[in-house]
């Protein structure tokens, strides 16, 4: 599958919403964890061996489960084979908890399922939809019927 | 650079609904070191937008996609193609390529220019930002509302349920109708009981849903008046992750703000 790798590498240099080094452990046979610089930006986690600019791989956030594993460590694994687990080691508890809230939010389809509770709490409060004033309520991405996971 | 391609053409095209698809041209770049000019021709590829991602498919029915755009950062044009209802997406990147694609009609072109250019995570995170402040307001508007919020000690269901001489409630219908009838209803809520819309002037409220039994239950003996300072925390925290648990929390305090409000009504104000 082709695609714009350029962007995607113009994209891991943007601000992160979130950015630490990590050990971690790519699903194949034999890997161990290592550490990394794992950079969080919009649903995308990019990580990078520490010294080096550009990053080794792009992980995509949708559809993918985020799971706790024991102490200080979280994978995560995509809803097609959920055995691959990409494992992180953090340096505390913390930390761990920290990077799994943020990651289960990483996602456009968890930013569009807020958005459409949001609007429709807002409209039952107030009467109103609030999307209306930008001119986007017609569209289908914020549409509560069209995107029942 | 690795990406998780498998995931991503999965995602492609699993069972999610996309935002945006359809048939389009997509011109082939091609450079001649001696001509200053793009060979034009163009390939049909079935376009699917999802979030931020657009895919291109060979055909509708291909079960993987040939490629990919990741849109975040982009900016889509009209172009002035020598074909007729061209764009192009473009990269604020001084040497990028721009992806000129062809519709197939004025329609179909503004609703993929329309559609793509508000695609991005970026745009999607500021809406709901916005939204989030829009709430927050809104919960506070009503707390002021409210002037003698008189939360007893009793259950919130037995409060509800004992409350007389409810008007008629068509002085806000849009809260109202929506108020129970989509509880049940959406993906936010597995198993949500659907509570039965108002019957016409019904004179007693609808029935809590069981799960909102329970999580009023558990706010009993609260001793805040009106609303509790956690109503106008941000919803979208770490302690709030699961929708059903949002629901339940904005599901006590509507249930008591309507019930200010009907008593408002009642007093004439």
């Amino acid at each position: 599958m082709r695609y714009n790798e350029r962007e995607l590498l113009s994209l891991a240099r943007q601000p992160a919403e979130k950015a630490a080094e990590i050990r971690m452990s790519v699903p194949k046979k034999g890997s161990v964890l290592k550490k990394r610089l794992v950079k969080l930006v919009v649903n995308f986690l990019f990580y990078f061996r520490t010294d080096e600019a550009e990053p080794i791989g792009a992980l995509l956030l949708e559809h993918c489960r985020i799971t706790k594993e024991e102490e200080n460590v979280f994978s995560i694994s995509f809803i097609e084979e959920p055995e691959r687990k990409y494992c992180f080691e953090c340096a505390s508890e913390q930390q761990c908890q920290e990077w799994v809230e943020a990651l289960k939010r990483a996602s456009y389809e968890f930013l569009r399922r807020s958005l459409i509770f949001y609007r429709n709490e807002i409209q039952k409060m107030t009467g109103k939809d609030p999307l209306e004033q930008y001119g986007i309520s017609e569209e289908a991405r914020f549409q509560l019927g069209t995107h029942q996971q | 650079m690795k990406l998780n391609e498998r995931s991503v053409a999965h995602y492609a095209t699993c069972d999610s609904p996309a935002d945006h698809a359809g048939f389009l041209r997509k011109r082939v770049e091609r450079h001649h070191h001696h001509a200053h000019h793009y060979s034009t021709s163009y390939q049909r590829r079935w376009f699917v937008l999802k979030g931020n991602l657009l895919f291109y498919f060979e055909e509708r029915e291909s079960r993987e996609p040939v490629g990919l755009v990741v849109l975040e950062g982009c900016t889509v044009e009209l172009c002035e193609a020598a074909e007729e209802f061209a764009f192009a997406i473009r990269f604020d990147d001084a040497g990028a390529r721009a992806y000129v694609l062809v519709a197939d009609g004025q329609a179909t072109m503004e609703a993929w220019v329309k559609a793509l250019s508000r695609a991005s995570f970026d745009y999607m995170r500021l809406v709901v930002k916005e939204l989030e402040k829009q709430l927050e307001e809104a919960c506070k508007s009503l707390a002021a509302c409210c002037k003698s919020p008189r939360r007893s000690s009793s259950s919130g269901r037995k409060r509800h349920l004992s409350n007389p001489a409810l008007l008629p409630l068509q002085e806000k219908p849009s809260i109202l109708e929506n108020g129970y009838s989509t509880w049940g209803s959406g993906g936010c809520i597995p198993g949500g009981a659907a509570c039965p819309d108002h019957d016409g002037g019904q004179a007693k409220p609808p029935p809590l849903p069981p799960r909102r039994r329970s999580a009023t239950g558990s706010a009993t003996g609260s001793p805040a008046p009106g609303l509790s300072p956690a109503m106008l925390e941000s919803p979208v925290s770490p302690d709030t992750i699961c929708f059903s648990k949002l629901h339940n929390w904005y599901g006590q305090e509507i249930v008591a703000l309507r019930r200010e409000w009907q008593e408002r009504q009642k007093r004439g104000h």
